[in-house]
């Protein structure tokens, strides 16, 4: 026996690391678990690269440009998401893994944390505006809410001190839950094994499941290390593979300005995982933002701990239309009020510059000072006449055909339910030229 | 772990004695670390802070009628809270001697308005909030009027009182 032989063996008998890994490595998985079972360990890859990416950063934080952050980011959080659903469809979450489950949705909830508290360190002006919107969200819970602001901010308004807090939840108290949910999760997939890829008319029976398992493993099961694990080490290594080209094609977004909380000119919008919600309060009616506000996260906190009440029966997508119908509706909705959150036509376009010559069409008289007083007085803010301008009102490039003199008269000076009045705003003079270009706004 | 036959209930054994010591002082202990660990975690919900009177500039470097932006440094900022200490808020002098000071949040979800002198109202790029020069709404979403700053004038200078966000009037 070769010395180092004899030194591993030596090393190997006095901490027991053979006793102990290899039967994990090789206990015994499903035969028929492929390709569609590499996501568990694709999420826990990307968990890994972002404590390894987060130790390095942590290096050199004093808040600055963060290398790789938002393209790892983005990768990180889908992985969680793509796994959650894809456990829920194939009902892996049904009896004995019901814990599995309850462990994988802590999981989810501590990653938005920790991506949530990670746009705050970047500490730019997006980030102290984004803590802001959330204390303000916060604050409107009734009894709790100031209390809440308060925590979040840390005080009475953003400081030193809020930044030092969200450091610490981010680096310390968050990524110690993740490692012991993900301990728990892991544990609880060796506990009960692998769940085995389900079967329309296999239905789950708590009473019978568990002998049926291990009795289908022992006879059909194969190492988990190497037979399954290589799938898994192949999508993992591509993983680590294109994140890492993505933080060399891509990079970082850039920091946004310094955050300074009295520079004003800023149109904060949350990261891009929670860009829905933004759209969501924009869309809602406003009575019914604060019932959503409570109701909204209790209500999808208690489905997600609850779906393991239904532990039992099929397991097959293809016998629970219900499960699917759920995640696709879930998907389309957030999928549309994401995409409505990049434009977010909402909002006032602050870009808006004086419209053209050319679309005005005169040099001159009341259609030419009635456009200037369009984009002074804000109307195109929110208005857009032959592509500029804002969409947050009616288009009203071809205004002239739709309203009258007096229509467009009535509407300026009374406002409507989205639009101010400017009745106190504009002089005779002022509504007469404003409404002069208005009505040379023809499709011809 | 074979689990023991439960016993009769009898007097108190050295063994349970020993049990109940183990899991009493460890109890204690955890107390003492844990409670004012707990309450250094809580302390942002019971700290109360003082407020302050900042001044923003002398009453002469406003102009009647127009609406500028001021700002000041927070109550009490950390010696290293650096920009973050700044607050703004939109400072109107009515008349000679009477100013408005509006804060900057959009009372919907905080975002900072913008005032547009030529158009006389303050418009929110979040979610399409609008107020009026009075600081009512407009349009959109907000459910209240933009809340006031306290403002007064001492020794020829304009003060404003600093307040928690969000501003509750």
């Amino acid at each position: 026996m070769s010395p180092l032989r004899r030194v591993w063996r030596w090393a190997d008998d006095r901490l027991g690391i053979s006793d102990v890994i290899w039967p994990v490595l090789t206990h015994l998985a499903p035969r028929d678990a492929r390709w569609y079972y590499v996501f568990g360990t694709a999420t826990l890859t990307t968990f890994m690269l972002q404590v390894i990416t987060g130790i390095a950063l942590a290096l050199s934080y004093i808040p600055s440009t963060a290398e790789a952050y938002d393209t790892l980011q983005f990768i990180t959080h889908q992985a969680p998401f793509g796994h959650m659903a894809q456990t829920f469809l194939m009902g892996s979450y049904k009896y004995p893994r019901e814990m599995n489950w309850i462990t994988g949705v802590l999981l989810f909830a501590v990653t938005v944390a920790m991506a949530f508290t990670g746009q705050l360190l970047r500490w730019d002006q997006t980030a102290v505006w984004s803590i802001l919107v959330s204390a303000e969200i916060a604050a409107r819970i009734p009894i709790v809410g100031p209390s809440l602001a308060r925590f979040l901010l840390a005080g009475d308004t953003w400081g030193g001190q809020t930044l030092s807090r969200f450091f610490s939840f981010h680096v310390f108290w968050i990524p110690a839950l993740i490692f012991a949910f993900v301990g728990a999760h892991v544990w609880l997939v060796l506990r009960h094994g692998i769940s085995e890829p389900p079967k329309a008319g296999q239905p789950v029976d708590p009473r019978t499941y568990r002998a049926w398992y291990h009795a289908t493993i022992r006879r059909e099961g194969v190492p988990f290390f190497p037979d399954a694990a290589w799938r898994d080490a192949v999508f993992g290594a591509g993983l680590v593979i294109v994140v890492a080209a993505l933080a060399v094609l891509v990079g970082a977004p850039e920091l946004g300005q310094q955050p300074d909380p009295s520079l004003l000119a800023s149109s904060p919008r949350p990261d891009w995982y929670l860009l829905w919600t933004f759209s969501l309060f924009a869309l809602l009616p406003p009575s019914w933002e604060n019932t959503f506000i409570i109701v909204g996260p209790a209500f999808a906190a208690i489905v997600l701990f609850l779906i393991p009440l239904w532990n039992r029966g099929e397991r097959s997508p293809a016998r629970r239309p219900w499960a699917v119908a759920s995640v696709i509706a879930i998907c389309l909705t957030v999928g549309t009020l994401w995409i409505a959150g990049i434009t977010s036509p909402w909002s006032p376009d602050f870009a808006a510059r004086p419209l053209p010559p050319t679309v005005v069409g005169t040099a001159g008289g009341p259609v030419e000072l009635g456009a200037r007083l369009f984009y002074d007085k804000g109307c195109e803010y929110c208005h857009a006449i032959a592509g500029y301008g804002g969409l947050r009102g009616p288009d009203l490039t071809t205004v002239g055909d739709r309203l009258t003199p007096a229509e467009m008269t009535w509407r300026i000076l009374n406002g409507g339910a989205n639009m101010p009045a400017f009745a106190g705003n504009l002089t005779p003079d002022q509504v007469d030229a404003l409404i002069a270009f208005l009505k040379s706004r023809t499709a011809r | 772990m074979t689990a023991e036959p439960r016993r009769p209930p009898g007097p108190l054994t050295r063994k349970d004695f020993l049990a109940r010591l183990t899991i009493a002082v460890s109890a204690l202990g955890a107390a003492v670390i844990g409670v004012p660990f707990v309450g250094f975690l809580l302390a942002p919900f019971f700290e109360r802070q003082p407020q302050a009177w900042r001044a923003v500039g002398r009453v002469e470097s406003f102009q009647i009628g127009t609406t500028v932006k001021v700002s000041f440094i927070d109550a009490s900022p950390l010696p290293w809270a650096g920009v973050v200490a700044r607050t703004a808020a939109w400072l109107r002098r009515e008349t000679q001697d009477s100013f408005i000071a509006f804060s900057v949040n959009c009372t919907h979800f905080g975002c900072p308005v913008r005032w547009l002198p030529t158009a006389a109202l303050f418009m929110c790029p979040c979610h399409g909030g609008v107020y009026y020069g009075d600081g009512t709404v407009a349009a959109g979403p907000p459910p209240k009027p933009l809340p006031q700053y306290p403002v007064r004038v001492r020794n020829g200078l304009v003060e404003i009182r600093t307040s928690p966000i969000p501003i509750s009037p």
